[in-house]
């Protein structure tokens, strides 16, 4: 199976490979998968508390190279995006910017949880509640 | 402008052909383009007597009789054709087929499409390193038992079975063994008769001949053993597999089988000592494993788990460079990591991390250097990326992580 350009560009070139410190009350972890099923992703945001907005993103990955370029493309994107807004990023829109092929759209679905829950460990650690699927819907309308 | 050669390290996939193979066979396209079965005219008899030679190398590098091999399409008809011929052929002596888990799937999908025609199958579970335990063996086998068939060598880790004392086992309870050896005939010694093997499937382009073509090794005596044939037709191959010969394809096929029996000895003597290398200095990467008895092996192959890198992704970082595969679930459509390492009792998540390296008559002790380079590199490269791999060097248990599986 050949990758598409934007796959091997993300591969070759992952945007924000790192860590934030998982302890501080303005970064939110999202880490999703398990190592039995080939694909392991941490995603982590720094939120700026007075505005709102994401000041930063970082992620480590374990898996196969569709897996790794969903979640840099996803930090690429969740960088100066409100919670809301990220909170709306959906799996298909990964999908086409990468041109994933049908085997591959988990890997989608898995940096799209990966967002999630980075959401809402930031938002269990400022005392808010966490993001149910309607609020994400709603946010994503 | 010169481009490098990128390094081959699959010939469990499949061998290139030699160039000696190919020069034998160009005549057979051309001039001497008859069909063997054309008994009356010096086309026919001409590609008869070719057959009749490669029949001959064949079963030479068996130490058979000519008569016992029987030219198929491959090595997954031959399995075909050995395990529901002999179902088929003798359903009156019995139903029940003993295999094991980690067979090819010409093997397994066989036995479950005769499960549905009344068959009962028996898969053997494997030991940690990829031996049939045999009383196992001896245990699942009953009155109605007609067929054992274990493979001579794995695809994936090149475990080898300890054929002799299977074929003990299979002869003290009066019970066929079909082999399939694929992965070993033309790399090392293959001697069905000596070794008490009744039916064995091999194929060509496994060992530096043409895709397309293979044989199925069928005792003639002691015992007689017969299969009932798969395809009706014009009654080839003394009636057990009917098609017009690939006379170009079994030429060469002919041709491979010499030359492994002259050189097969010398390969795998310098195959042997370069696969040594390449995993010992794969090795010297942190948390590796090598899959498989390494003790009864191919000497060409090498299955190695690197932890906490996921298999698909670390052969992208060198995949323009080096051929390999890997029993990573992303590489078939089915998601699942490879069965044969699962049912060797290891974890889903190193399978996920494993990569067979495997070598052949023209790899170069320049290629397993820039392979030793590459793969480090790419291994350390896919570890930086790694979450799982840092959560280890912090000293976090992964066993204790309640992971959302999906």
């Amino acid at each position: 199976m050949a990758y598409s350009d934007k796959v091997l560009d993300h591969f070759k070139n992952p945007r924000n490979v790192g860590s934030l410190d998982k302890e501080a009350k303005n970064v939110g972890t999202g880490l999703v998968g398990a190592p039995e099923c080939g694909d392991v992703m941490r995603l982590q945001i720094e939120v700026d508390e007075v505005t709102g907005v994401i000041s930063d993103a970082k992620f480590k990955t374990f898996g196969c190279g569709s897996a790794i370029a969903s979640s840099s493309l996803a930090t690429e994107w969740l960088k100066g995006k409100t919670l809301d807004e990220a909170a709306g990023i959906d799996n298909m829109d990964i999908v086409e910017e990468l041109a994933l092929p049908p085997v591959k759209i988990h890997c989608s679905v898995l940096a799209e949880d990966a967002i999630k829950a980075a959401i809402n460990d930031y938002r269990t650690k400022n005392g808010l509640p966490e993001l149910t699927d309607a609020a994400a819907a709603s946010a994503n309308a | 402008m010169s481009q490098r050669r990128l390094i081959y390290l699959d010939n469990n996939s499949t061998t290139p052909c030699d160039p000696r193979v190919v020069d034998t066979m160009v005549p057979y396209f051309y001039d001497k383009f008859g069909n063997a079965a054309s008994r009356s005219h010096h086309f026919g008899w001409e590609a008869e007597d070719a057959v009749d030679y490669s029949r001959e190398q064949i079963a030479r590098l068996l130490n058979v009789e000519d008569k016992e091999v029987i030219f198929t399409s491959g090595a997954t008809e031959s399995n075909n054709l050995a395990i529901k011929g002999v179902f088929e052929m003798y359903a009156k002596k019995g139903n029940h087929i003993i295999t094991a888990e980690t067979e090819h799937k010409a093997v397994l999908d066989t036995c479950k499409h005769l499960e549905k025609a009344g068959a009962e199958i028996t898969y053997l579970k494997v030991q940690e390193d990829g031996l049939v335990n045999l009383a196992d063996l001896e245990a699942a086998i009953k009155p109605s038992t007609i067929l054992v068939s274990l493979m001579w060598a794995n695809n994936e880790t090149g475990v080898i079975q300890p054929m002799a004392e299977i074929a003990k086992i299979c002869e003290k309870h009066g019970v066929l063994f079909h082999s399939d050896a694929t992965q070993a005939v033309g790399k090392i010694p293959t001697h069905p008769r000596e070794t008490g093997v009744h039916l064995m499937s091999f194929t060509a382009h496994k060992m530096y001949g043409p895709k397309g073509v293979g044989a199925l090794y069928v005792s003639r005596k002691n015992p007689r053993v017969k299969v009932t044939a798969q395809m009706d037709g014009g009654g080839h191959e003394r009636g057990m597999r009917s098609g017009t010969l690939n006379v170009p394809g079994i030429v060469g096929f002919g041709k491979a089988a010499e030359l492994a029996r002259l050189e097969m000895h010398q390969d795998a003597e310098r195959l042997g000592k370069l696969r040594d290398r390449l995993q010992a200095a794969l090795c010297q990467l942190e948390e590796t494993k090598v899959n498989g008895n390494e003790g009864s092996r191919m000497p060409h192959v090498t299955n190695i788990s690197f932890k906490h890198v996921e298999g698909e992704g670390l052969m992208m970082t060198f995949n323009q460079n080096i051929a390999v595969s890997s029993g990573s679930a992303c590489t078939s459509a089915s998601l699942e990591p490879s069965y044969v390492l699962v049912s060797m009792g290891l974890g889903d998540d190193l399978a996920h991390s494993s990569i067979r390296f495997s070598l052949g008559r023209f790899t170069t002790d320049e290629d397993v250097d820039m392979a030793v380079k590459l793969v480090t590199d790419g291994v350390n490269h896919m570890r930086e990326l790694s979450p799982i791999w840092e959560m280890y060097k912090e000293g976090v248990d992964l066993t204790k992580i309640e992971w959302a599986a999906h």
